[in-house]
């Protein structure tokens, strides 16, 4: 059983500060903050411990409080040469995981819900409950983290977390081509960090050993004409969540502007997404889930995850 | 339906309905079938099974639920039996369900890169159709030429070349489900992420507790054109640990790491002579994949390590048959202990990689204690242990002696800061020991998780939460059986 460290007590002020009793949402840095419907206004908004915990670089974890921006976390792991898979766009890692979009270089740095190892988050009793284990691999019973990453702070609210981190290649390079099908470019590199098009352009982060990635566009460049490039595109505002061939296709689909994940199949839109019907039996499942954490409905009251 | 039916007309009510959908040579109650699932591959005495299904289609699965669900049975989901905790076996005269016929490669869709199966398909057939397409499924435990796609969903399991690529988990996108109420879920789906909770991530390694898997999409891995296999030799265990723990510190992601102390590679040699050298006191089996020249700049680094820590001795493996030799002795190192004694029994605990070197010296201490031979195979990328404890049950006293030498090695990896499992799961295993890794409001909220699912737990019950923790515990499973601990 876990037992109470001085590291512990900032989880166990944030349970006092969360309580028991009264509707209550996380406020991160409100960068998805629409989303999953309208908060109750009832609701008490509180913030998450800041900090980070634990890093031992040697064993590739490290033990982050939620209210932590994922730009300090990553300036902290960047030291040791290395990253994470949560997304470094202005918000925080409790709201990153809480929402669960993976990065745009998600081939390459893996996704937020392979990466979150061990979550301890305040129950709607307002418990501390820890949900899976600090090391890179466990099976001891049910995954809660895999449940509480995307679950939009409905089922709990994240004080702490256990993240994989991964090495930074050594070369990172983005690279442009015009008018090629981008899965031929996909196919012609074998681990490209990200994949993108935009139904005219592709756009790949190549990366890896120096040699490596000289070999790789070099062999490409003898088929089609490549231009370096500083980043990726900017992207459009709406998330559309396809298949890898769906958003091969998806020039198809809109006439607005566009950004697939080629591989992936995540593609950023100008138009907001058709509404998808998810499946009735796994709509109850979520349910009765959402029912069993938080009887009362007080935990982020007027959203829903994947509403 | 067969021309004959069989003259021992069943007189078992439920097995009666259970033959009214399937046909009457796939509802077994024979005592020969079901003493056959009464067992998996741990070291713990079988429980007692009922009527043994063999459905072909998630129709005929859901028909087995709802009878099942009207007979007031409980249902244990069984693949191919090689489990190691105990999750398959049977508790409380369940209805077992084989996933046995339900082996069929669906599609292979190398456009999305991923492959469909129903669960019953042999892990290494699954790699073996893919191989000519130029993929490969990552995952591959020891266990691979017999263990079920279903079973690997079910325990997340891992394998050696899980260290850069991920265990299972990683690997399934998307979980046809039949629920313990004969309703069919679908989880999650080819897309990336899935709107709303992730439920196929909280079905994988739940242990046939929510209910059973019948379609499977897991991802397809390219294969590397560059392989380098090494081979490195130490006059400690402890150098050998510390190797692996600079080569990941190094910023290198092997995509295999797996260490063999002398009892097991001298086991190895005697039974497979794969050519691991039998005077040194550890081995290392370093693979690194990828790109020619990345591979080449990996593999120097590694040696250089090894060195650093005073490695006797740095092979390349020179040709594909010395590589695939040197996998065949790791691979088989189960089937080599077999050799030297009657029973073993396979640990599996995982601790920070910087305690590795110390937690094995206390394997050692605390087995020579016990006077239990022990034999170290194990993940060591991922700091996941495999102690395995070789013995002759014959001997009086001697499995008591084991329990008590395996009880202090999880103790002692828990104080490590590590888990009781890495990859053969809970099952009935290491029920007892739940509690001290976890708080009782931890374990109530993984008792949540498990309702949401099934209510009335009746997929596979007395199984991974320890009994007070896990919802309506049937009365008949009472009846642990024999040999479990705690
Ligand atoms: C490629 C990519 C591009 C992106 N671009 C943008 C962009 O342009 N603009 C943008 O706004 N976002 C963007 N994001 C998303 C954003 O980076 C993350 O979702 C972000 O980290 C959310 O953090 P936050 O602190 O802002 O959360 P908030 O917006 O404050 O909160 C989001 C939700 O999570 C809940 N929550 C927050 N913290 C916790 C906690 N500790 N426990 C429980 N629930 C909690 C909140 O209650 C709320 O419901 C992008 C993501 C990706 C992958
Ligand atoms: C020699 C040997 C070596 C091994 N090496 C490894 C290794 O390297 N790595 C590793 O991780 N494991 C290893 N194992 C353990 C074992 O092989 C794995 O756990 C394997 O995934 C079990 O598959 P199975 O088909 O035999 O499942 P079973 O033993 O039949 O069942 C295992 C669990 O899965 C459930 N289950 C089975 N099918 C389904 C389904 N369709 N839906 C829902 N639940 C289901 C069962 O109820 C049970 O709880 C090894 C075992 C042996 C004997």
């Amino acid at each position: 059983m876990s037992t109470l460290t001085s590291a512990d007590r900032a989880l166990h002020e944030f349970g006092a500060l969360v309580g028991a009793d009264d509707p209550i949402a996380v406020e991160g840095n409100r960068t998805r903050w629409h989303l999953g419907g309208p908060l109750d206004e009832s609701a008490r908004l509180v913030k998450a411990p800041t900090g980070i915990v634990d890093y031992q670089p040697s064993e590739m974890v490290v033990t982050v409080r939620a209210g932590t921006t994922v730009a300090e976390l990553h300036e902290t792991l960047a030291a040791a040469g290395q990253t994470s898979a949560l997304p470094d766009r202005g918000g925080t890692v409790g709201g990153a995981v809480a929402v669960g979009e993976n990065r745009l270089d998600r081939l390459g740095r893996g996704s937020v819900r392979d990466a979150v190892l061990q979550v301890r988050y305040v129950s709607a009793e307002g418990e501390i409950v820890t949900g899976g284990g600090p090391v890179v691999k466990n099976v001891s019973g049910f995954n809660l983290p895999k449940l509480i990453v995307g679950s939009l702070g409905t089922l709990g609210l994240i004080g702490e977390v256990v993240l994989r981190t991964n090495p930074i290649p050594p070369v990172q390079r983005w690279i442009r081509v015009e008018r090629v099908d981008p899965r031929d470019i996909r196919d012609a590199l074998l681990r490209p960090g990200a994949m993108l098009w935009d139904g005219t352009s592709s756009w790949a982060l190549v990366e890896g050993h120096e040699v490596d990635v000289v070999a790789e566009v070099d062999k490409l460049a003898t088929l089609v004409d490549i231009a370096n490039v500083d980043g990726p595109p900017e992207l459009p505002p709406h998330r559309w969540l396809l298949s890898p061939q769906g958003a091969a296709h998806v020039d198809t689909m809109t006439d607005g502007a566009f950004i697939a994940s080629i591989g992936v199949g995540t593609v950023w839109a100008e138009e907001p997404p058709e509404p998808t019907e998810p499946d009735p039996v796994a709509g109850q499942i979520a349910e009765r889930t959402k029912r069993l954490f938080d009887p009362s409905g007080r935990l982020n009251p007027g959203r829903r995850a994947g509403a | 339906m067969p021309l004959f039916r069989s003259t021992r007309e069943p007189t078992d009510p439920l097995v009666a309905d259970l033959t009214a959908v399937l046909d009457a040579d796939r509802v077994r109650a024979d005592g020969a079938q079901r003493s056959l699932a009464a067992h998996d591959a741990s070291v713990f005495d079988g429980g007692i099974a009922g009527p043994v299904c063999f459905p072909e289609t998630t129709e005929e699965v859901q028909a087995i639920m709802r009878i099942a669900e009207q007979h007031g049975s409980a249902v244990v989901p069984r693949g191919a039996g090689t489990g190691l905790a105990g999750g398959a076996i049977p508790l409380g005269r369940p209805v077992v369900v084989s996933t046995g016929r339900m082996n069929k490669v669906l599609s292979v869709d190398t456009n999305n890169r991923i492959a469909w199966v129903q669960p019953g398909v042999i892990n290494l057939d699954l790699s073996k159709k893919l191989r000519p397409k130029g993929f490969h499924f990552a995952p591959d435990p020891s266990s691979q030429q017999v263990c079920t796609l279903g079973g690997n969903v079910a325990n997340n399991s891992g394998g050696p070349h899980c260290l850069a690529y991920g265990v299972t988990d990683a690997h399934v996108v998307s979980l046809e489900v039949v629920l313990p109420d004969g309703q069919v879920a679908v989880l999650g789906g080819a897309e990336d992420e899935t709107p709303g909770l992730d439920l196929r991530g909280a079905f994988v390694g739940s242990e046939g507790t929510l209910g059973i898997a019948t379609k499977i999409g897991v991802r397809i891995t390219p294969n590397a054109p560059a392989v380098r296999t090494l081979l490195l030799s130490f006059a400690t265990v402890r150098d050998a640990a510390q190797t692996v723990s600079d080569i990941i510190a190094a910023g290198v992601v092997p995509a295999a790491l797996e260490v063999m102390d002398q009892r097991m590679t001298v086991a190895v040699e005697n039974y497979v002579a794969a050519g691991y050298p039998t005077d040194a006191a550890a081995v290392l089996l370093a693979e690194v994949e990828g790109l020619e020249g990345g591979v080449e700049i990996d593999a120097a680094r590694i040696e250089e390590l090894g060195r650093a820590n005073s490695a006797t001795d740095v092979r390349l493996a020179g040709s594909e048959e010395e590589r695939a030799a040197l996998w065949k002795g790791r691979k088989t190192a189960f089937g080599a202990v077999a050799q030297i004694a009657p029973d073993y029994y396979l640990h599996d605990t995982v601790v920070p990689r910087a305690q590795l070197a110390d937690i094995l010296e206390q394997i050692y201490e605390i087995t020579d204690r016990h006077e239990v031979t022990v034999m170290n195979v194990f993940h060591a990328g991922d700091g996941n242990l495999h102690p395995l404890l070789v013995f002759d049950a014959r001997e009086e006293g001697t499995l008591e002696r084991v329990h008590a030498a395996g009880a202090e090695i999880l103790r002692a990896s828990l104080a490590a800061g590590g888990v009781l499992s890495g990859e053969h799961g809970i099952g009935v295993e290491k029920q007892a020991y739940m509690d001290e890794l976890f708080s009782p409001a931890d374990l109530d909220h993984q008792n949540r998780l498990r309702q949401a699912f099934d209510p009335a737990c009746r997929a596979n019950p007395g199984k991974v939460l320890p009994i007070g923790h896990s919802c309506a515990d049937i009365q008949a499973l009472r009846e642990m059986p024999t040999g479990v601990w705690g």
